[in-house]
């Protein structure tokens, strides 16, 4: 990467470099929950899937959830991470109202996944970003202290819900990293369908550590955590805002303490939540109702021939196949919706058109109204026959774009729009050559001045028989006769 | 035909199957002596009423082909009983009332057995002498002012008193066989995940297993028939063929080997029980069985190893009990006090100064040097066993180090209480099945209790000689009914 892409903040003639890592929670895209077979629906009606185990009833056991481990085993291949035959499930000892067991099971010292790596695309170039693990645990349930003024409430649909730990390397250098990192992340588990990456409805929540370090020192800093951030604006603006007032501690010649914070939304801060001392001592142990996790070679071959092609992938065969910029590819794989979107559509299309069209018109009609492309107003097949049209000369591409603003309206089909609306382009020699006619004999002042030398005019003749031909004449065929007839 | 409640479960069962008997006299004739007997203490929670009207159900439409036809069935209040208030012998469960059924009674009930109540037992199983039970202490039928042993000292006292055909106890560290031992009844604890822990109020998960209590050996092979099960419910349940218990039951021992342990001379035992373990031993010579001398040199590390390895567990598995959701809650002005307050009301002295040992063990800084090394001796006491089975098909040890104490003899030094375990907690840290037998009385004509070990999943071989060794001790309890009240 360039220098002068470096994310620094300046302080009098010193500059600072922000050390990030994170620490994502995914929750695992399962039907039911990581030790029992609640429901994991999001939504329901509080304390509504919650079952003996998951209330922490006497003398309830875990079972495990076996589709969890295979997804967390999928996902860990997604991150080109090392598959651990053996891991085993802890308890982390806790006192909460909203963790009914007292302890939540989670994995310490032997997660299920090691060490692995997630490339990022930045605008100068590419990233890799370390992942130093990725571990299965349960949810807590969710304690509610705004309904009744008197009491907290606990709602525990969410107990015992799967979630993936997500552990990156202390390699993130910036807010726009970790933009693109989580981006990236989202997409890499939304391709294997282990995550759906939901932010609004907490599938995705990180943890961030931030510290700071002149820039060119090679050791750390002091860092921080901040706790529980569910959305990426709020991680930039967290990240920035840590760094800033560890910056501000060290420039006045004081030391950071290594500590726990929360993020204020709303004062665009951090605050202190609990200082190293106060630290809780979990006091982790093998959990002893569930024995080691033993997985086997075959279970990981079977799901790395499951896996299907991941983002990095897919954008080298749309670079290498389709002749695509790496920058357009980029684009149209980030998201595994989009790139099957893209794949249907150039099916049976032109796939330059396409991927102007869909990068294009369809992103910002999607933009506009705020949707995913899984809701397009537009189908895909739909967006391929516009294509055709354009592509097979039938319409324009200015034509084109007035037949796309009415397909919006409830996906009609654009061969429809352009036969009852008379939109056909006009491709007729003779029919130009007599609409041609017409602008010359009508125009026969401006025909003078062109022959006189003013070539600029020409455009004004183009102008004129679109006009005539109620903008449905064919551009090349009106531009070749023109020039027949004005130079002739 | 003797007194219905002094027959054992074979009697009643044969005499069920032949009409002899209809379940709703048996029921009635175990209710009627529980009422006079209130002075045992033995239950927390009656199940009388219902228990007689499942009885009249039995009796209309008998199915004499199950195991336990009509038989009603007294047990631990550490077993999850739906709709029974289910105890564990502690405050902070005081008005629990399951909504479920744990795995080994519900393989009761299928088999036609019927809840008769709930028995006492040391609070969340944590004591050698039932005194720890919210529920008070319960007298042991063999003399007054005796402890009944424990955890499972109710059922015990129940069974020895013929206050319960048979019963289930539960047994992390001995809290079956040591009971058995000190009431002159049998108790077997299963190799570890033979029974199912779903339902069972946790203690310490890696070594709680429920077994049978009942007056002889044969009676205890038809009990582990019905209650050892495969059970997904419980993660540490292990799938494998189990025997046809008492079908296979045979006193033909000879050419077995069995070894005798000499770490198990422990300094200060009393010379009866050295006794004991002798006449033990030649009656097992007298059976055709050959005596192997053998060491198990980790043993003396068993005990140690226990009290950090089950506190650390019980100090996580009983986090749950914190007022929130369930049982037992003292108002605080905010969620801290309420916890402190729910459990220090909540808990008994012995179960805080578990979880308090279990706490510290955990705690950062100090899990490696307690914790961490525990688990490794426990191996080593594992790896003592699979070296002395590689030449011996059985072990024969004392139960208990003494016979039943006086109640509060032992209240004020928990190490001496403690002590009472040295010979039963080896077998629940390597998970291996052990049964108590009675096989002599001391110098109080107290009874006293031999312990027969055996390989993972070989309870078969242990009910063998223990059914041998039964027949040529021929012991008998001689239990005055001193308590009973009209």
């Amino acid at each position: 990467m360039s220098k002068n892409s470096e994310y620094l903040i300046d302080r009098e003639n010193k500059q600072y470099e922000v050390i990030i890592g994170l620490e994502v929670h995914a929750q695992v895209t399962s039907k039911s929950k990581l030790f029992s077979q609640s429901s994991t629906k999001f939504g329901a009606e509080p304390n509504t899937q919650v079952s003996l185990v998951d209330a922490a009833f006497p003398g309830m056991l875990p079972v495990i959830n076996e589709f969890c481990i295979e997804q967390a085993i999928k996902t860990g291949i997604g991150l080109k991470a090392k598959i651990n035959k053996k891991s085993v499930f802890d308890r982390k000892n806790y006192f909460y109202a909203d963790l009914p067991q007292g302890y939540q099971i989670s994995q310490y010292k032997y997660p299920i996944v090691g060490e692995g790596k997630v490339i990022l695309d930045m605008p100068n170039g590419q990233k890799e970003i370390g992942i130093e693990r990725l571990h299965l645990e349960q949810d807590a349930g969710k304690s509610i202290h705004d309904i009744d003024p008197n009491n907290t409430l606990v709602d525990l649909n969410r107990s015992g819900v799967a979630l993936m730990e997500i552990v990156s390397k202390p390699d993130l250098r910036s807010p726009d990293e970790v933009n693109v990192y989580i981006k990236k992340l989202r997409s890499i588990m939304r391709y294997l369908g282990t995550c759906d990456g939901n932010m609004q409805e907490g599938s995705l929540r990180a943890d961030v550590n931030v510290s700071v370090r002149l820039k060119g020192e090679t050791e750390f800093g002091t860092r921080c955590e901040i706790k529980n951030v569910n959305s990426i604006k709020f991680m930039q603006m967290a990240i920035i805002s840590e760094a800033n007032r560890q910056i501000d501690l060290l420039e006045e010649g004081n030391e950071i303490d290594q500590e726990t914070r929360l993020f204020d939304t709303k004062r665009n801060e951090t605050r202190s939540m609990r200082s190293k001392e106060d630290a809780h001592d979990y006091r982790y142990f093998p959990d002893p109702d569930l024995l080691p996790l033993e997985i086997s070679e075959e279970l990981i071959e079977k799901i790395k021939s499951d896996i299907p092609e991941l983002p990095d992938e897919k954008k080298k065969r749309f670079i290498d196949k389709f002749n695509l910029s790496p920058y357009e590819a980029t684009i149209l794989v980030s998201d595994i919706e989009t790139s099957n979107f893209f794949e249907e559509v150039i099916k049976n299309s032109d796939v330059k058109l396409a991927t102007n069209w869909i990068t294009g018109e369809l992103f910002a009609v999607l933009n506009e109204k705020n949707l995913e492309i899984s809701q397009s107003p537009v189908s895909a097949k739909n967006l391929s026959k516009l294509i055709n049209l354009i592509k097979d000369g039938t319409i324009s591409g200015k034509i084109a774009k007035t037949v796309f603003e009415q397909m919006i309206d409830g996906d009609q089909d654009p061969l429809i729009i352009v036969k009852e609306k008379g939109l056909k382009q006009e491709s007729d020699p003779k029919a130009i050559e007599e609409l041609i006619n017409k602008v010359i004999e009508n125009n026969s002042d401006k025909v003078a001045e062109y022959k006189s030398g003013k070539d600029k005019l020409f455009g004004f003749f183009v102008g004129q028989a679109m006009k005539e031909s109620k903008g449905k004449g064919n551009p090349q065929l009106i531009n070749k006769i023109l020039k027949e007839k004005l130079n002739g | 035909m003797s007194d219905i409640t002094s027959q054992s479960l074979f009697e009643l069962t044969l005499n069920i199957k032949e009409k002899k008997l209809s379940s709703e006299e048996i029921t009635k004739a175990f209710i009627d002596r529980a009422e006079k007997s209130r002075k045992l203490n033995v239950y927390v929670t009656d199940n009388f009423e219902k228990a007689v009207d499942q009885s009249k159900k039995f009796d209309s439409n008998p199915n004499l082909d199950s195991k336990l036809p009509g038989i009603p069935i007294a047990v631990k209040d550490l077993f999850c009983t739906i709709g029974v208030r289910t105890t564990a012998g502690s405050k902070i469960l005081n008005n629990f009332v399951p909504t479920y059924e744990s795995t080994v009674t519900q393989n009761l009930w299928n088999h036609g057995a019927i809840l008769l109540g709930k028995l006492n037992c040391d609070e969340f199983a944590m004591g050698s002498s039932n005194e720890t039970s919210f529920f008070g202490n319960v007298q042991n039928p063999v003399g007054e002012k005796l402890v009944p042993g424990g955890s499972s000292g109710g059922s015990s006292a129940a069974v020895a008193a013929n206050l319960t055909p048979v019963t289930i106890g539960t047994d992390t560290g001995g809290s079956i066989r040591q009971p058995a031992s000190f009431t002159g009844t049998v108790g077997l604890k299963p190799t570890y995940g033979s029974c199912s822990r779903y339902g069972i109020v946790a203690f310490a998960s890696s070594l709680d297993q429920a077994g049978p209590m009942t007056k002889n050996v044969r009676d205890c092979s038809m009990l582990l028939e019905v209650i050892s099960s495969f059970d997904q419910k419980d993660s540490t349940s292990i799938d494998y063929k189990r025997n046809n218990y008492s079908k296979e039951l045979s006193k033909d021992i000879k050419g077995k080997k069995i070894g005798i342990p000499k770490e198990y001379r422990v300094d200060n035992m009393p010379d009866e029980i050295e006794q004991l373990w002798k006449n033990g031993i030649t009656y097992a010579k007298d059976c055709g069985a050959e005596i192997v001398d053998i060491s198990l040199p980790h043993t003396n590390y068993a005990l140690p190893t226990y009290y950090i390895v089950a506190p650390a567990e019980a100090s996580s598995n009983l986090a749950r009990y914190d007022g929130v959701k369930y049982g037992f809650r003292s108002p605080g002005q905010n969620l801290i006090e309420m916890y402190e307050k729910t459990r220090s009301e909540g808990f008994g002295d012995e179960v805080k100064r578990r979880i308090m040992i279990g706490t510290y063990v955990l705690s950062s800084g100090y899990y490696d040097a307690y914790y961490l090394k525990a688990q490794k001796v426990r191996q080593l006491i594992k790896k003592d066993f699979d070296d002395a089975f590689s030449k011996v098909d059985a072990i024969l040890t004392p139960s208990t180090p003494s016979s039943a104490f006086k109640i509060g003899e032992k209240t004020n030094d928990p190490v001496s209480m403690y002590l009472n375990d040295i010979f039963t907690v080896p077998i629940n840290l390597a998970g291996l099945p052990g049964i108590s037998i009675p096989a002599g009385k001391d110098k109080n004509n107290y009874p006293l209790g031999l312990q027969v070990i055996g390989k993972p999943f070989d309870e078969q071989i242990i009910l063998n000689i223990s059914y041998a060794l039964e027949d040529k001790i021929n012991f008998k309890n001689d239990i005055s009914d001193w308590w009973l009240s009209e």
